[in-house]
């Protein structure tokens, strides 16, 4: 499953990136605010008007927003609600 | 005696460097830019509890040190000592957010290992507390090899112990812990290093989760972005009023008391009708643009303006921005100088370029007078249904013409000289925060200040020679003094190339000087009628909107308006577009697109509104 697909309020690990879709200064940029492989996230906010772009993404203690492409380069596993 | 210690606040963007910059030192800050960059260099002086002088910087903002956006070269530059013109500073302040230590200690990680003396600051621990965390600063101490001291900004806790901790730090050798990680080591140990370090965290709802839920509803969130934007709007021209009546009256007063007080004669006339009608008539507008920038200061001191960029990113998307121009065109309703010098947080330079290019077509506080006079001259107060005037109503249009004029530009700007990449948006929603008064009053006070200064500048420069050229040669008697004057006779020439588009001599004579700055074109509108009137004292007694409802038709008007919806008629825009951009290709191209839109617009109006039969 990708990222932009996680429904809001589900936690899933990234496991793998697919960094050769970003731009680059864009993918340093996403690693820079802790989105890489091995972090926790979760889904805050999609879109406005029942459009999907953007996306709100918590990461540790932190909301970032992202475009739905970035959100799509990145494959996520979901965890058990124990292990948040 | 040495050159004193050199001391940096580095951190991440939203770590409170700015506010623990601030409470360290105090109002006494130099503002410059860092030279040959576009990027803020701020600098202040400190007193160490040991009575030793520093010199203090706050470095921009940086995830890392191998930089991806203007602010994050310097920061990485200065701290390496490579920043040419820039000493290295001889102490580092790492300023970490306490409520957001596993992101803040992979950059700490990465600045500590370079071994230079360091302190951390372990900032807004308030707010770490108000989340529901307990955090033990001696656990990071024993972790990072450094000084920790915990510390509230805004409260002024913990700096006494911060600049004893400056004054003792040294040179380390960074344990093998810190040194040849790689960024993913690094997150991992940070990862590490704030579970030790957080005792207890209690589950409760944070606050700023709450409000997010409500402010970024899909649905619920653009509505009352919405009701916000007109709340303001509203508010600049209700709550204005009666501020700017005083004002009004208070020059009114001045002009009458002078000229009673003054003997006959040119100098009179040059000070009363030239000085204080001149520069009062713009100086009115004061509140309007203090009352916008408190609005803009609190969206973006509170936290919600990232969340209004958020909620704008899809609309500026499909005109190939992102959201974070929102906040830069947002401020140009304001005025687009500090709107285009927002525009440095727009990481991607096509991006930034674009929104520098539309920006002046947001209607800018200075517009505002021109728009006023002539829609209360011409437009009748009438209803239109719904409480609603139609005065307001063209108010409105005018508005929304520059809006969707921008984002056609920037339609056609991104397909054309801005041709690039699609750009993306990423960008941290900080946590919310009160604004604080003290903050808001310093940046309203600076703004106003710069508006004031341009008035006593520029526009009392513009009027005083405006008011030489339209009196000098003096007119014989039986000849009007506007059409023998040097500037009468310029406008003759200029009059030429407005006919086409319904403009007359007076209109032509007022875009001259009004290139100085767009309100000067109601004052000038103002000393042509005054001299124009010379001694008849019914004319010279007549408002200046009836003056030219008896000169002016209303296509005339209409057109009027419509140019100065596009008109770059601001001689700072022009200037804080060449520093921004570098060079005089950008905005000489501003410049040429948004006359000759002017031109067109002002043309169209004019004879749809001629043919129409208004």
């Amino acid at each position: 499953m990708t990222l932009d697909l996680l429904p809001i309020g589900e936690t899933a690990r990234i496991v793998a990136v697919n960094w050769p879709a970003l731009v680059p200064e864009e993918a340093r940029r996403l690693r820079a605010l802790g989105l890489e492989e091995g972090a926790r996230v979760a889904v805050a906010h999609r879109g406005i008007l029942g459009g999907r772009d953007p996306i709100a993404i918590t990461v540790g203690r932190m909301t970032v927003a992202v475009r739905r492409a970035h959100a799509v380069a990145m494959n996520v596993e979901l965890l058990e609600r124990a292990s948040i | 005696m040495s050159r004193p210690r050199k001391v940096a606040l580095v951190g991440n963007p939203n770590a409170g460097k700015s506010a623990l910059f601030n409470a360290l030192t105090g109002a006494r800050q130099k503002i410059a830019n860092y030279p040959g960059v576009t990027v803020e260099r701020k600098s202040g002086r400190l007193i160490l509890p040991t009575g030793e002088p520093v010199e203090m910087t706050d470095l921009p903002g940086a995830y890392g040190l191998d930089p991806t956006s203007p602010d994050e070269e310097v920061t990485s530059k200065v701290i390496s000592g490579h920043f040419p013109g820039e000493a290295a500073p001889d102490v580092l302040i790492v300023v970490l957010d306490a409520s957001n230590l596993e992101q803040h200690l992979v950059f700490a990680q990465e600045v500590l290992a370079l071994g230079k003396p360091a302190v951390v600051a372990l900032n807004m621990v308030d707010l770490a507390e108000r989340d529901g965390l307990v955090l033990d600063p001696a656990v990071l101490q024993e972790e990072l090899g450094v000084r920790v001291v915990p510390t509230v900004a805004v409260r002024r806790r913990g700096l006494t112990e911060l600049g004893e901790a400056i004054a003792s730090a040294e040179a380390r050798h960074p344990g093998p812990g810190l040194t040849n990680l790689t960024q993913t080591e690094r997150r991992v140990a940070a990862h590490a290093m704030a579970d030790a370090a957080i005792l207890s965290e209690s589950k409760r709802h944070r606050l700023h989760a709450r409000l997010d839920r409500m402010l970024l509803n899909p649905w619920l969130g653009p509505v009352i972005l919405l009701a916000l934007l007109f709340v303001v709007f509203q508010a600049v021209f209700a709550w204005a009023t009666p501020f700017a009546d005083a004002l009004d009256a208070g020059v009114s007063w001045l002009h009458d008391t002078v000229r009673a007080l003054m003997p006959d004669g040119l100098l009179r006339d040059l000070i009363t009708e030239g000085v204080i009608s001149g520069v009062g008539s713009v100086v009115v507008f004061l509140p309007q643009i203090v009352i916008l920038f408190a609005f803009i200061l609190a969206m973006e001191a509170s936290g919600y303006m990232a969340r209004a960029a958020f909620l704008m990113d899809r609309m500026m998307a499909h005109v190939g921005l992102s959201g974070r121009s929102f906040i830069p065109l947002l401020s140009s309703f304001a005025c687009a100088i500090p709107g285009i010098m927002a525009t440095r947080s727009i990481t991607d330079p096509k991006d930034r370029l674009t929104t520098i290019l539309i920006a002046p077509m947001m209607t800018c506080s200075a517009r505002l007078p021109v728009y006023a006079v002539i829609i209360a001259a011409f437009i009748p107060n009438t209803n239109v249904g719904g409480g609603v005037g139609l005065q307001g109503l063209v108010l409105l249009a005018l508005y929304v013409a520059g809006v969707l004029g921008a984002m056609l530009v920037a339609l056609v700007l991104r397909r054309s000289v801005t041709k690039g990449e699609a750009s993306g948006f990423i960008m941290e929603l900080p946590k919310y925060q009160l604004p604080r008064l003290k903050d808001m009053a310093i940046g309203l006070w600076q703004r106003a200040w710069i508006f004031l200064r341009r008035a006593g500048t520029i526009i009392f420069t513009v009027t005083v020679v405006l008011w030489i050229l339209l009196n000098f040669p003096q007119a014989k008697p039986g000849e009007s003094q506007v059409d023998v004057s040097i500037a009468g006779r310029l406008a003759n020439g200029l009059a030429v190339v407005v006919e086409p588009i319904g403009f007359n001599r007076d209109m032509a004579l007022a875009l001259i000087p009004a290139m100085a700055a767009r309100e000067v074109a109601v004052s000038s509108l103002a000393t042509t009628y005054a001299v124009d009137a010379g001694d008849n004292e019914d004319q010279q007694a007549a408002e200046l909107g009836d003056q030219l409802k008896s000169r002016w038709t209303l296509p005339m008007a209409l057109a009027f308006l419509a140019w100065f919806v596009f008109a770059p008629q601001c001689m700072s825009t022009i200037a804080v577009t060449r520093r921004e951009t570098n060079g005089w290709k950008w905005p000489a191209f501003m410049l040429a697109y948004l006359f000759g839109l002017a031109y067109v617009a002002a043309g169209a109006t004019y004879w749809i509104a001629v043919a129409a039969g208004l």
